[in-house]
């Protein structure tokens, strides 16, 4: 299934969010926050997020900042 | 003293994360300066570098408060979105809240400010939202429910100092208790003293110590600054006057022509 990730195009096996994070390298104890097509995800509902084809997801961790 | 949502900070010094030479000046500059309080971002992590899991754990490290922002975010719902991540992602309340309305002076959208903080204030949000010295709009972010305001001392980045100091003088008659912070435009030691003199309660530097020859050093300075400005306000500072007032006693002086 292919979805946007970052703004990239990638190629999934997974169905939800949190496998998806795994098989991204971004998964275990890796600190990020998840938003899918633009709306806040928490971590807690990230296993019962089922993606689509086209889904674009966010993944962001902390960064410097002003 | 004036509290940050309940929170007494000793050190006034505010730091920015961004634009240092590298994460061991970083670390070292805000280990000097004594500061209490560091902002942080969220931006896009990729599973190959990992460049936000590396920052986080320095920042862990040095046991600061971290207050996270929305920069760059131009929309209320970008904003809010951002500021649900970074609740999850930093585990604290706290937000500084930036919605950008201008591309050459990064100034606030003081409109979209304003209805942020409404909605992030309900949610239990503690907002520290980056705005102007427009009292109109002050007064609406504290009817939103802003328990601190943070204006502009010039655009974000430019070092240009306090560009409207009546403005930011009316500001702090207006909010005798709400605390204030200057959170841009501060390029030099001597701006910052001068914030403090006028009863601000911190400054926020990022740019004029990161961008610094020597960022640890100026670190120091601004620490210094920021101190002597804090005890500058308490001691009370002479009025100015149009004329001179000789300082040496004038009775008493030889008769020697």
């Amino acid at each position: 299934m292919k979805i946007i990730v970052n703004g990239s195009a990638h190629d999934i096996k997974s169905a939800s969010l949190a496998e998806a994070l795994e098989e991204l390298g971004l998964g275990g104890d890796t600190v990020v926050a998840t938003a899918l097509n633009g709306e806040f995800v928490a971590s807690a509902a990230r296993a019962d997020t089922i993606l689509a084809e086209g889904d674009r997801v966010e993944v962001l961790a902390p960064m410097q900042g002003g | 003293m004036r509290l940050f949502y309940g929170v007494q900070l000793s050190s006034r010094l505010m730091l920015g994360t961004a634009r240092f030479p590298s994460p061991a000046v970083l670390s070292q500059a805000i280990r000097v300066s004594g500061t209490e309080v560091a902002t942080v971002s969220l931006r896009r992590e990729s599973g190959a570098e990992r460049a936000g899991q590396a920052f986080w754990s320095i920042i862990r490290e040095l046991g600061v408060r971290v207050l996270p922002n929305t920069a760059g975010c131009r929309t209320v719902k970008e904003a809010v979105t951002t500021a649900h991540m970074a609740r999850e992602v930093f585990g604290t309340r706290w937000i500084k809240l930036e919605v950008i309305g201008e591309d050459d002076t990064l100034q606030p959208d003081v409109f979209g400010l304003v209805e942020a903080a409404r909605i992030l204030s309900s949610e239990g949000f503690e907002v520290f939202p980056y705005t102007t010295e427009d009292l109109v709009a002050a007064d609406k972010l504290v009817a939103a429910g802003c328990r601190v305001l943070m204006p502009w001392g010039s655009p974000i980045g430019s070092g240009r100092g306090l560009n409207n100091v009546y403005g930011l003088k009316a500001m702090r008659a207006h909010f005798p208790d709400i605390p204030l912070v200057i959170d841009a435009g501060i390029g030099l030691p001597s701006h910052a003293v001068q914030a403090m003199e006028l009863g601000f309660d911190a400054v926020l530097i990022n740019t004029a110590i990161a961008r610094a020859r020597d960022p640890v050093g100026m670190a120091e300075a601004f620490s210094a600054a920021v101190e002597a400005g804090l005890m500058a306000r308490a001691c009370g500072p002479m009025e100015p006057r149009e004329t001179a007032v000789p300082s040496t006693p004038v009775i008493g002086k030889a008769f020697l022509t």
